[in-house]
C-alpha cells in the first residue's frame, strides 16, 4: 500500500519538475521583459520627467512627441538608413554568395574575412570607421598625402551626407553575415535542378533570375527581419561614429529615446519614444515568428 | 555508324581513370540499359552523353556529329533525373514548357506542346499545381513530359524508379515500356536495378570498375554471360557458381563436382570441346532454374543429369520453392515448383538442365569460349 | 571552359572568372581595410599620425600606445587605462555566459521533450523577447537593479544579460534538442531514469557543439555589449566598451588617435581571438538564429 503510494507521489512529482525547471526562466521573461515592457508603456502615459511619477496624461507625450523636430529628424534618418542599409546589405550578400558559390579558390580564406566583422562591438566598429572617415587624418587626408588633391571626403562632418557615413559603416559590419545565409540557402538547392535547367538551354542569367534566386525566398525574408531588426536598433553605431551629430544629422530613435530619457529629464517622451520602436518591431517580427511556429509543429 | 556512337572513350579525374575505352554503338528506337554496381561509371557515362561532364579522350556522337564540347542543351537530348528535378517555384506547366522557352519557341506553339504531352502522360489536371503538391509518381510523369516535350533525338533516364516503392516502380517500368513501345524513342537508361535492365531494355551494357563487362541482348547476357561478375549481376537469385574439374570419360567432357559428404559425382556437359581442359580446375556456373526435381525438368533440354545430395535448407517464395545444398563446399540454391515434396535434411535427386550449364576459366574469371 | 565539377553544375568563361576574384578580392580588402588601418597606426607616434599618411606603415615603430591604453590612459577619474575595465567586462560576461548557457539548455530540454500545452507560445514569447529593443526596458530595469541594490555593479549587469540572453540560448538548444531521437528519452524513462538523470546521462553529453555555439554566441554578444552597460554600470564597473568609447569620445586635449586605435584593438581582442579560433561554431550560431525550418 505505502510502496504504490510511495510511486504516486514519485510520479506526479516528476511531471511537476519539467514545469519547474522551465518557471525561473518563464518568470524572468514576463517580469523583466513583458513586464518592464508594460511599465514603460504605462510610463509614457504619465508625467515622469526625471524620474518615474505616474500622473497620467494620456497621449499628450505621444503628441508632444510627434510635434518634435527632434524625432521627425530621427525618423526620417531612420527611413533613410533602414532603406540603403537593408538593401545594400542584401545586394552585397547575395552578390558575394552567388561569387563565392563558383567553386572559388580560397574561399576558405574569403569567407572568415567577410564575416569577421560580426565579432566586432559596434563601438569598435564606429571608433574605426569615425577615423577612416575624417577628413583631417582620414580618407581625404591619404588622398591628398597621395596626389589627389581635389578629393573631398567629408560626409562624416556633413550635415546632409553624415547619415550615409552611417550606412557604410553599419553595412561593413554585417554584410558578410546576409552573405553567409544566402550561401546556405544557395548550398541547399537541388545540384540536378541546376542540371536540367542547363539541358533546357537556361544561360547562367536565365539560371539565377528564374530558378536559382526564386529559392532563395526563405533567405531573403529572414535577412529581410534580421536586417530590419538590427536597424531599429542602431545605437552603439551612431554613439560611437558621430555622437548623433554633427547637429542631429544622424540622430535615430534610439539615440533620440536615451538622450530624452536620461538627459533631457524627459522620461515620459523617452518612453514614448521607446514604445514606436517596440511597435515597429513588433509589426515585423510578430507575423514572421508565428509563421515559423505553426511550421514547427 | 549507329544513331548514338560511343567511340573509344574514357574518363579521368586527373591521374584516376574511371571509364576505361567505352565502346558503344546503338541504333535508332533502341533501348540501352547500363546497369552495373554503384560506382561502376554508368551514372559518369550517361553525364558525358548528356554533356553535363567532359570527355577525356574518344568521342561521342549522335546521329554522326560529333557532341564532344557542345552544350548540354544543343545536343538535342533531354533527361529525367533520380529526383527527378523539378523546378519548385514553378508550376507543373512551366516547368514542362521552361525548355522550349529557353530555346526560343513562341507561346502558342509551347502551350499546344504541352497540352499534347499532358494529355498522353496523362497528367493535364496537375497543369497548375506546383511540384511540391504532387506524389512521387506525378513528379515522375511531369519529368518525363519535360523530356518528352523537346521532341529529342535521345532520352536519358538516370535511375528514374529508385526514388518509388516497390509496387509503383513496377507500375512505372511498364508504363516506360509502353511509351517506348509506341513512341519509338532512342534511350539510354541508367539504373542498378537488374530486373529493369532486363525487362525494358533492347541491349543491356553491363558495367562493372569503369569497363563494359558485356554488351548484349537481355538474352545474351542472361544465357551467355562472358565473365562471372555478369553471370552472378543478372538474374535473382544469383547464378551458381561453384568449383569443379573437368574429367574426360569416353571421349566426353565433365564436370566433376564434390557433394555435401565429400564424395563426388559427374555432371556431363553438352559441349564436346571442354575436353582440351581434362583435369583442369574450371567453374561451373548453373542458374537456380536450370536445377528442379525431375518432373518440372526442362522436357525440350537433351542433357537433363540427375544429381543426388542433401538438402540444407527448403525456403517457400509463394510461387516457387527454394531449395538450397552444398557443392563444391558452396552453397547453391535450386528452384523448384512450390508444391514439390522436399524437406531439410532430405536426400534428394535433383535434376539439372548441362544444356544451360557454363564453364568459367577460374584465373580469368571469364567463360571458357567455345 | 572550365571543368563542370561534382558539386555545383554551374559553369562560368574564362573572363567571368577573373571578374568574379577580382571582386572577391576587393571586397575582402573592403573588409580588411579598418583592422589593417587599427594595426598599423596603433603602432605609431602621435606625430606621424597627424602628420597625415594613415594607410602608411610605421616609421617609427612603437608600442607606447599600447602600453598606455592598457594602463595609463585617461578614461574615468583616474588614469588608469582599460586595464580595469577589462577585468569588469571577465568578471560581467563569465557568469553570465555559464548562467544563461544553462537555463538555455534546460529550457531547451524541457521544451522539447517534456511537452505540455502552451509549450509553443511560450516559445514564441521567449524568442520574441530575444528581438524587442533593449530602450523599452531600461527605466524599469533602472528602478528594479536600485530596489535590489544592484545598481551599478558588475552582478547587476552580469543578471540584466542573463535575463536577455535566455532567450536566445533557449533557442539554439531547443532547435538541437527538437532533432535528437525522443525514443531514447522515452527508453530511458522505461529503464527508471529521472529527468535530471537523462538530462545528465544522455542529452548533455552528446549537447557539445551547441554549447560551444551558444557560449560564443552570448560571449560575442554580451562582451559587444554597450546599450546596458552605458545605463547600468558605476564608474566603478563599466565594460571594457563603455570605457572604450568614454576613452575615444573624451573632448579635452590631444586626440591621441594611436591610443583610441590600441584601446579598440584590445577591447576587439577577446571576441576576435574566440572566431577565429572556434570561428564554426560562430556561423553556426548565427545561422541557428535566423534561417529557421
Amino acid at each position: 500500500m505505502a510502496h504504490s503510494a510511495d510511486a504516486d507521489f514519485k510520479t506526479r512529482l516528476q511531471a511537476w519538475i519539467p514545469k519547474l525547471v522551465l518557471s525561473p526562466s518563464v518568470a524572468m521573461m514576463l517580469v523583466f521583459v513583458y513586464g518592464f515592457i508594460l511599465f514603460s508603456v504605462y510610463l509614457s502615459f504619465t508625467d515622469s520627467r526625471l524620474l518615474p511619477s505616474y500622473g497620467w496624461v494620456g497621449f499628450e507625450n505621444y503628441s508632444k512627441l510627434w510635434r518634435l523636430s527632434h524625432w521627425e529628424i530621427s525618423l526620417k534618418n531612420m527611413g533613410i538608413f533602414a532603406a540603403l542599409y537593408i538593401s545594400i546589405c542584401t545586394a552585397i550578400g547575395l552578390g558575394l554568395a552567388i561569387f563565392l558559390d563558383q567553386k572559388i579558390r580560397g574561399e576558405g580564406l574569403l569567407r572568415p574575412i567577410y564575416l569577421y566583422p560580426m565579432a566586432l562591438s559596434f563601438i569598435v566598429t564606429g571608433t574605426a570607421w569615425k577615423w577612416f572617415l575624417d577628413p583631417g587624418i582620414g580618407l581625404e587626408n591619404v588622398m591628398h598625402t597621395w596626389g589627389w588633391e581635389s578629393f573631398r571626403f567629408n560626409w562624416i562632418k556633413d550635415r546632409d551626407f553624415a547619415i550615409y557615413t552611417v550606412v557604410i559603416a553599419a553595412v561593413w559590419q554585417t554584410s558578410g553575415f546576409v552573405m553567409a545565409m544566402f550561401l546556405a540557402g544557395l548550398r541547399g538547392i537541388d545540384n540536378e535542378i541546376l542540371k536540367a535547367a542547363q539541358m533546357d538551354g537556361a544561360s547562367n542569367w536565365n539560371l539565377y533570375r528564374r530558378i536559382i534566386i526564386p529559392q532563395l525566398r526563405p533567405a531573403f525574408l529572414s535577412a529581410f527581419v534580421i536586417l530590419s531588426h538590427l536597424a531599429i536598433k542602431t545605437f552603439d553605431l551612431v554613439i560611437a561614429l558621430t555622437g548623433g551629430g554633427p547637429g542631429r544629422a544622424t540622430e535615430l530613435p534610439a539615440t533620440f529615446m536615451y538622450s530624452y530619457t536620461f538627459s533631457r529629464n524627459q522620461m515620459g517622451i523617452g518612453a514614448a519614444s521607446a514604445t514606436i520602436m517596440l511597435m515597429t518591431i513588433a509589426a515585423i517580427m510578430i507575423p514572421y515568428l508565428y509563421s515559423e511556429l505553426r511550421e514547427k509543429r | 555508324m549507329g544513331f548514338l556512337d560511343i567511340d573509344n572513350t574514357t574518363k579521368s579525374y586527373g591521374s584516376v581513370e574511371v571509364l576505361h575505352k567505352v565502346d558503344i554503338s546503338i541504333e535508332e528506337g533502341e533501348f540501352l540499359v547500363l546497369v552495373g554496381p554503384s560506382g561502376c561509371g554508368k551514372s559518369t557515362l550517361l553525364n558525358m552523353i548528356a554533356g553535363l561532364e567532359e570527355i577525356t579522350s574518344g568521342e561521342i556522337r549522335i546521329k554522326d556529329n560529333v557532341m564532344n564540347g557542345v552544350h548540354p542543351s544543343k545536343r538535342n537530348i533531354a533527361m529525367v533525373f533520380q529526383s527527378y528535378a523539378l523546378y519548385p517555384n514553378m508550376t507543373v506547366g512551366q516547368n514542362i514548357t521552361f525548355g522550349l522557352e529557353m530555346h526560343g519557341v513562341a507561346k502558342p506553339e509551347r502551350e499546344k506542346a504541352m497540352q499534347d504531352v499532358a494529355r498522353l502522360l496523362q497528367i493535364e489536371q496537375l497543369l497548375d499545381r506546383k511540384p511540391g503538391q504532387l506524389s512521387g509518381g506525378q513528379r515522375q510523369r511531369v519529368a518525363m513530359g519535360r523530356a518528352l516535350v523537346r521532341n529529342p533525338d535521345v532520352f536519358l533516364f538516370d535511375e528514374p524508379l529508385s526514388n518509388l516503392d516497390a509496387k509503383l516502380r513496377v507500375d512505372m517500368r511498364t508504363e516506360i515500356k509502353k511509351l517506348h513501345q509506341s513512341l519509338g524513342t532512342t534511350i539510354v537508361y541508367v539504373t542498378h536495378d537488374q530486373i529493369e535492365a532486363l525487362t525494358l531494355s533492347t541491349r543491356i551494357a553491363v558495367m562493372n570498375g569503369g569497363y563494359v563487362q558485356q554488351l548484349g541482348t537481355p538474352q545474351e547476357i542472361y544465357d551467355k554471360p562472358e565473365n562471372i561478375f555478369v553471370a552472378t549481376f543478372m538474374g535473382s537469385p544469383a547464378m551458381n557458381v561453384v568449383p569443379a574439374v573437368v574429367r574426360v570419360d569416353g571421349g566426353a567432357p565433365q564436370a566433376e563436382i564434390v557433394l555435401y559428404d565429400g564424395s563426388k559425382a559427374r555432371l556431363p556437359f553438352s559441349q564436346p570441346n571442354l575436353t582440351a581442359w581434362d583435369g583442369r580446375d574450371i567453374l561451373l556456373g548453373i542458374r537456380p532454374e536450370a536445377i528442379t526435381d525431375h518432373d518440372s525438368a526442362d522436357r525440350k533440354s537433351g542433357n537433363i543429369a540427375s544429381l543426388s545430395n542433401r538438402i540444407v535448407v527448403t525456403e517457400p517464395a509463394g510461387s516457387d520453392m527454394f531449395v538450397s545444398m552444398q557443392l563444391g563446399g558452396k552453397d547453391v540454391i535450386a528452384r523448384m515448383r512450390s508444391d514439390a515434396d522436399v524437406r531439410a535434411g532430405q536426400d534428394f535427386e535433383f535434376a539439372v538442365n548441362m544444356e544451360k550449364a557454363i564453364a568459367f576459366d577460374p584465373e580469368t574469371e571469364a567463360r571458357i569460349q567455345l | 571552359m572550365s571543368v563542370a565539377s561534382q558539386d555545383t553544375a554551374i559553369r562560368t568563361g574564362r573572363v567571368t572568372r577573373k571578374l568574379i576574384y577580382l571582386v572577391l578580392v576587393l571586397f575582402a580588402l573592403f573588409y580588411m581595410l579598418p583592422l589593417y588601418v587599427m594595426l598599423v597606426n596603433s603602432v605609431k607616434p602621435l606625430s606621424e599620425i597627424t602628420g597625415g599618411g594613415m594607410m602608411n606603415l610605421p616609421q617609427a615603430f612603437t608600442l607606447e600606445p599600447w602600453a598606455k591604453a592598457w594602463s595609463s590612459a585617461q578614461i574615468g577619474v583616474e588614469p588608469t587605462g582599460l586595464a580595469p575595465y577589462f577585468w569588469n567586462s571577465i568578471k560581467m560576461v563569465v557568469p553570465a555566459v555559464a548562467v544563461s548557457t544553462v537555463l538555455g539548455a534546460l529550457n531547451g530540454y524541457v521544451l522539447t521533450k517534456w511537452r505540455f500545452r502552451y509549450d509553443t507560445i511560450l516559445f514564441g514569447l521567449m524568442l520574441f523577447a530575444c528581438f524587442i529593443p533593449f530602450q523599452i526596458v531600461l527605466i524599469p530595469m533602472a528602478r528594479m537593479l536600485g530596489l535590489m541594490g544592484l545598481a551599478g555593479t558588475t552582478w547587476g549587469l552580469a543578471l540584466v544579460h542573463v535575463v536577455y540572453g535566455i532567450g536566445f540560448t533557449t533557442l539554439y538548444f531547443r532547435n538541437y534538442y527538437a532533432v535528437f531521437p525522443t525514443e531514447l528519452i522515452r527508453a530511458a524513462q522505461i529503464d527508471g531514469a529521472g529527468f535530471f538523470q537523462i538530462f545528465w546521462r544522455i542529452l548533455l553529453p552528446s549537447s557539445g557543439p551547441i554549447a560551444v555555439v551558444s557560449v560564443i554566441w552570448q560571449f560575442t554578444n554580451i562582451w559587444n555589449d554597450f546599450l546596458f552597460g552605458a545605463s547600468f554600470a558605476g564608474a566603478d564597473s563599466q565594460p571594457m566598451t563603455v570605457a572604450l568609447n568614454n576613452l575615444v569620445q573624451a573632448s579635452h586635449g590631444v586626440k591621441e588617435y594611436n591610443v583610441h586605435f590600441a584601446g579598440a584593438i584590445l577591447a576587439a581582442m577577446p571576441t576576435l581571438l574566440v572566431y577565429i579560433v572556434a570561428g564554426r561554431y560562430f556561423v553556426r550560431g548565427l545561422m541557428a538564429g535566423s534561417v529557421k525550418g
